[in-house]
C-alpha cells in the first residue's frame, strides 16, 4: 500500500463544481463522466425503445405514425450503441486499465477529456432532431441509401453526430492503446496482463482499424444529400451496394467492439468468484485476437440477400461460420474455469452466469444466421432482431452490469444492495426473454423487422414481447437506485473486496481507490 | 437458494427443448415450405436446431453440475488447475467438424438456388415506393404488366373497422403463375431498395434501382402464397406484401388470356380517346 498518495494532495488547484468536470484530466472522473453519460443514453433509447413495443403491442397504428416510428426504430439502435454501450466500455476503460496495469492514469489525459466531451454535443444533435422539420432519420441505424438521401434534415444531424461519436472513438482507442502497450507496470508483460486489458487492447485497434471506414462512409452520403455528388446513387453511376459493402466493413467488427470487453469482463469475474484462476488465459488471449481477426473478413454475411456470386456468398458462409470456434473456445473456457471451482454467487457472478447462458443462444442462432440459405428466410425478420439483442443486451448489457457490480465497491468504497441487486438480476433475466425469445417465433413465422403494424397472427407473440420489454424497462429502474445508493453510502467495502481477485486494483489500491493511485509504480512479480 | 438457480437453469432447458419440440407447428417455425429450395431450408434449419441443442445440454449440463457441486457454501474447496494443451486442441476440433457438417447442405443449397437459368416464365418485379410492378417478359403470358398494391383498408389499419384474415397480406392484382414450371424473378426497384420476400417458396432477394437481380422457384402445388417487402424503404415499408397465386396450367393459360384481352382492349380504349382528342 506504500504507493498511495493522500487523496487532497492535489487538491490546491484543483477547480471544483461544474468547472472540475469539464476541466477534469484524472482517468475516474472521466470514467465517471462517460459511466453517467452511458446510462443517461441507455435511458433514452430504452424510452425509444418502449414506445416501439407500445406502437407493436397489437395490430393496428395506434401511437405513432409510420414515419415516426422509423424514427424510433433507428435512434434507437444509433443511440443503444453509440451512445450506450460504446461509451460505456470506454468509461470502464479509463476507470479500470490504468487501475489494472498499475499506471497513474491515461497516456493522454487532455485529449481523454476531449473525446468525452464530444458525446453530449452528438447525442445533443441525434436528441433535437426529433424536433427539427421532417423528424429525426427514419432509414435505419444502417442508414442505407438511397432511402437515406430522401430523410430531412434530421438525417444530416444524425450523420453529422455519427462523425462526431466515431472521432470521439478514434482518440479514445488512440488513448488506450498507448497507455497499455507504454504504461505497464514494471515486470507486467502482455502475457500476465488481466484479460479485460488484452480485450480492450485488442478492441481498440479494431477501432481504429474501422471507425474511419464508417467515416468515409458518413462523408459520402452526406456530400451524396448535399452537394450533388452520386457515391451510392445509381443514377448517376453510383452504387447503393457499395455502400452496404464499406458500412458493413465497418459494421461487423463493430459488433466485436462491443463484445470484446464484454468476454474480458467475464473472464475477471468467473475467476474471482470460483475462486480458481482462469482456465486457458493463452487461449483465451487467442481466441480474442482471432474473433478480432475473422471479424474483418465477414461483413458480407449481412447481405446474403443484397445479391452476390456464389463464390461470394460461399467464402462470407464459411468465414462466418469460423467465428463460432474462437468464441466456442471461450464459452468451454469459462466452463471449465468454474469447475472444480469453490463458487458464490453474488450479483457480478450471477449476471456473468446469465451472460454466457443467453450468449450461447445468441450465438447459435447466430450460426444459424450464418448458414446462407436459412439465412434468405430470417434476413430482416425478428429472427434477426432476437439474435442481435442476446448478444447485445444479455451480452454487452448484461456484462456491463456484472463489471458495474464487480467495481461498485472499488469506485464507490461502499458496497452495494446485494438483495436489490439480485432483485435486478432475476428480474431482468426473465424480462429478457419474455421480450426477445418470443421474437425468435416471430421471425421464423414471418414478420419482417421495421414494420409498425403486422398481419394477425403474429399478435399474441407481439404482446408478449411488449409486455417483457416493458418489465424489463422499468426494471432498469431499479439498476439506477442501487447505484445511487451505493455511491451515496452503505456498507464500507474491504479494500479487497472480492476474496478471489488477484488484479492490483484489488490487491494494491483501499476502496475507493484514491483521487491519484499508482504515482509510483507498483512491481509485478 | 440452491433450488432457484437449478430451477433457473432446467427451465431454460425446457423453454430450448420446447422450441425445437414445437419447430413442427408453423406458428413457431418456417411456414410450410412450398419448393424444394424451402424444402432443404426446412431441413437445414430443423437439423441445425438439433445440433445447437445437443451442444447446449452438454456445456450446461456440465456447468450446471458444476454450478450445484462446486460451491463454496456446500464447503467444495478449489482446485487449482489452469489449462490443458490436449482439451483446448479437442474443443477447438470438434466444433470445426460440426460446422463442415452443417456447411455441407448449405452449399449444395445455394449452389442451386443460384441457378436461375433455363427458366419456363421470366416476370420482372419493381419496387416502387409503395408497391410492386410486374411485367410478363418471357414466356407464356409475356406483355402482361400491373401494379400490384395493398388492399386493406385504411379504416382497417386505424382501427376503425374490424380486421380481415388477410389483414396487411391482401393485394389487389397477384402474381399469377402455372404450376411445376421454372418462374425466375428479376428484382428492380424505382427509387430505394426493396425486397421481395415470400417465405413459402424460399425466395428473399433485394430489390435494387439501377440494378437487376434475379431468383427463382417451381412451385408443385396450388395455392395462394404471401410475403412481405424486407428492405426497409420509408414510411409504408409494411404495406406493400407480394402475394402469388399459383394456378393449373389450364386455369394459368385463360388468366393469361383473359389479361391480354383485357390489356388490348385498355390500348384500343386510349387510342379513341386520343383520336377522339385530336378531333376536337
Amino acid at each position: 500500500m506504500a504507493v498511495i498518495q493522500d487523496v487532497h494532495g492535489h487538491g490546491h488547484d484543483h477547480p471544483t463544481g461544474i468547472m472540475r468536470w469539464l476541466t477534469t484530466t484524472n482517468h475516474k472522473d472521466i470514467g465517471t463522466l462517460y459511466l453517467c453519460f452511458s446510462l443517461f443514453m441507455l435511458f433514452v433509447g430504452g424510452f425509444l425503445a418502449m414506445g416501439i413495443r407500445a406502437e407493436l403491442f397489437m395490430p393496428g397504428i395506434q401511437i405513432l405514425e409510420p414515419e415516426v416510428f422509423n424514427s424510433f426504430t433507428t435512434l434507437h439502435g444509433l443511440i443503444m450503441v453509440f451512445g450506450a454501450v460504446m461509451p460505456a466500455w470506454v468509461g470502464f476503460a479509463n476507470w479500470q486499465v490504468p487501475l489494472m496495469i498499475g499506471a497513474p492514469d491515461m497516456a493522454f489525459a487532455r485529449l481523454n477529456n476531449w473525446s468525452f466531451w464530444l458525446l453530449p454535443v452528438a447525442a445533443l444533435l441525434l436528441i433535437t432532431s426529433f424536433f427539427v422539420p421532417g423528424g429525426a432519420a427514419a432509414g435505419g441505424w444502417t442508414f442505407y441509401p438511397p432511402l437515406s438521401t430522401q430523410g430531412g434534415m434530421g438525417t444530416d444531424m444524425m450523420l453529422f453526430a455519427v462523425h462526431i461519436l466515431g472521432m470521439s472513438s478514434i482518440m479514445g482507442s488512440i488513448n488506450i492503446i498507448t497507455t497499455i502497450l507504454n504504461m505497464r507496470a514494471p515486470g507486467m508483460t502482455l502475457m500476465k496482463m488481466p484479460m479485460f486489458v488484452w480485450t480492450w487492447l485488442i478492441t481498440a485497434y479494431l477501432l481504429v482499424l474501422v471507425m474511419p471506414v464508417l467515416a468515409g462512409a458518413v462523408t459520402m452520403v452526406l456530400t451524396d444529400r448535399n452537394f450533388g455528388t452520386s457515391f451510392f446513387n445509381a443514377a448517376g453511376g453510383g452504387d447503393p451496394v457499395m455502400f452496404q459493402h464499406i458500412f458493413w466493413f465497418f459494421g461487423h467488427p463493430e459488433v466485436y467492439i462491443m463484445i470484446l470487453p464484454a468476454f474480458g469482463v467475464i473472464s475477471e469475474i468467473i475467476p474471482t468468484f470460483s475462486r480458481k484462476p482462469l482456465f486457458g488465459y493463452s487461449s483465451m488471449v487467442y481466441a480474442t485476437a482471432s474473433i478480432a481477426l475473422l471479424s474483418c473478413f465477414v461483413w458480407a454475411h449481412h447481405m446474403f440477400t443484397a445479391g452476390m456470386p456464389v463464390v461470394g456468398q460461399l467464402f462470407f458462409m464459411y468465414a462466418t461460420m469460423l467465428i463460432a470456434v474462437p468464441t466456442g473456445v471461450k464459452i468451454f473456457n469459462w466452463t471449465a474455469t468454474m469447475w472444480q471451482g469453490s463458487m458464490t454467487f453474488e450479483v457480478p457472478m450471477l449476471f456473468s452466469i446469465g451472460f454466457i447462458f443467453l450468449f450461447v443462444i445468441g450465438g447459435f442462432s447466430g450460426v444459424v444466421c450464418a448458414i446462407v440459405p436459412i439465412d434468405i428466410q430470417v434476413q430482416d425478420t425478428y429472427y434477426v432482431i432476437a439474435h442481435f439483442h442476446y448478444v447485445l443486451v444479455s451480452g454487452a448489457l448484461f456484462a456491463l452490469f456484472a463489471g458495474a457490480y464487480y467495481w461498485l465497491p472499488k469506485w464507490t468504497g461502499h458496497m452495494y444492495d446485494e438483495t436489490l441487486g439480485k432483485w435486478h438480476f432475476w428480474l431482468s433475466m426473465i424480462f429478457f426473454n419474455l421480450t426477445f425469445f418470443v421474437q425468435h417465433f416471430l421471425g421464423l413465422a414471418g414478420m419482417p423487422r421495421r414494420i409498425p403494424d403486422y398481419a394477425l397472427q403474429f399478435a399474441d407473440f407481439n404482446m408478449v414481447s411488449s409486455i417483457g420489454a416493458f418489465g424489463f424497462g422499468l426494471t432498469q429502474l431499479l439498476f439506477v437506485y442501487i447505484v445511487i445508493k451505493c455511491a451515496r453510502g452503505g456498507e464500507k467495502a474491504a479494500d479487497k473486496t472480492w476474496d478471489g481477485a488477484t488484479t492490483l486494483e484489488w490487491t494494491h489500491l483501499p476502496s475507493p481507490a484514491p483521487y491519484h493511485s499508482f504515482e509510483t509504480p507498483p512491481v509485478v512479480k | 437458494m440452491n433450488g432457484s438457480k437449478l430451477m433457473a437453469m432446467l427451465s431454460g432447458l425446457v423453454a430450448f427443448g420446447f422450441y425445437s419440440g414445437a419447430a413442427m407447428s408453423s406458428k413457431y417455425n418456417l411456414p410450410e415450405p412450398q419448393t424444394p429450395i424451402a424444402q432443404q431450408i426446412y431441413d437445414q434449419h430443423i437439423l441445425a436446431l438439433w445440433i445447437c441443442l445437443v451442444i447446449f445440454i452438454g456445456v450446461f449440463g456440465v456447468m450446471g453440475y458444476s454450478i450445484v457441486k462446486h460451491r463454496k457454501s456446500v464447503g467444495y474447496k478449489a482446485a487449482n488447475f489452469h489449462h490443458s494443451t490436449i482439451v483446448e486442441i479437442i474443443w477447438t476440433a470438434i466444433p470445426v467438424l460440426i460446422l463442415v457438417a452443417m456447411s455441407w447442405p448449405a452449399t449444395k443449397t445455394v449452389i442451386e438456388m443460384k441457378d436461375t437459368s433455363e427458366s419456363d416464365i421470366t416476370i420482372k418485379a419493381t419496387g416502387y415506393q409503395w408497391m410492386w410492378g410486374y411485367d410478363y417478359i418471357q414466356g407464356e403470358g409475356e406483355g402482361i404488366s400491373f401494379y400490384s398494391q395493398l388492399s386493406t383498408s385504411q379504416d382497417q389499419i386505424r382501427n376503425q373497422a374490424p380486421k380481415g384474415e388477410e389483414y396487411l397480406l391482401e393485394v389487389n392484382n397477384r402474381v399469377v403463375v402455372p404450376v411445376g414450371k421454372k418462374i425466375r424473378i428479376l428484382m428492380t426497384a424505382n427509387d430505394v431498395i426493396h425486397a421481395w420476400w415470400v417465405p413459402a417458396l424460399g425466395v428473399k432477394q433485394d430489390a435494387i434501382p439501377g440494378y437487376i437481380r434475379d431468383a427463382w422457384f417451381s412451385v408443385e402445388k396450388p395455392g395462394v402464397y404471401r410475403g412481405q417487402c424486407a428492405e426497409l424503404c420509408g414510411k409504408e415499408h409494411g404495406f406493400m406484401p407480394i402475394v402469388v397465386e399459383v394456378m393449373e396450367q389450364e386455369k394459368y393459360t385463360q388468366w393469361v388470356a383473359d389479361k391480354q384481352k383485357s390489356a388490348s382492349a385498355g390500348v384500343v380504349n386510349t387510342a379513341l380517346v386520343a383520336s377522339g382528342s385530336n378531333k376536337n
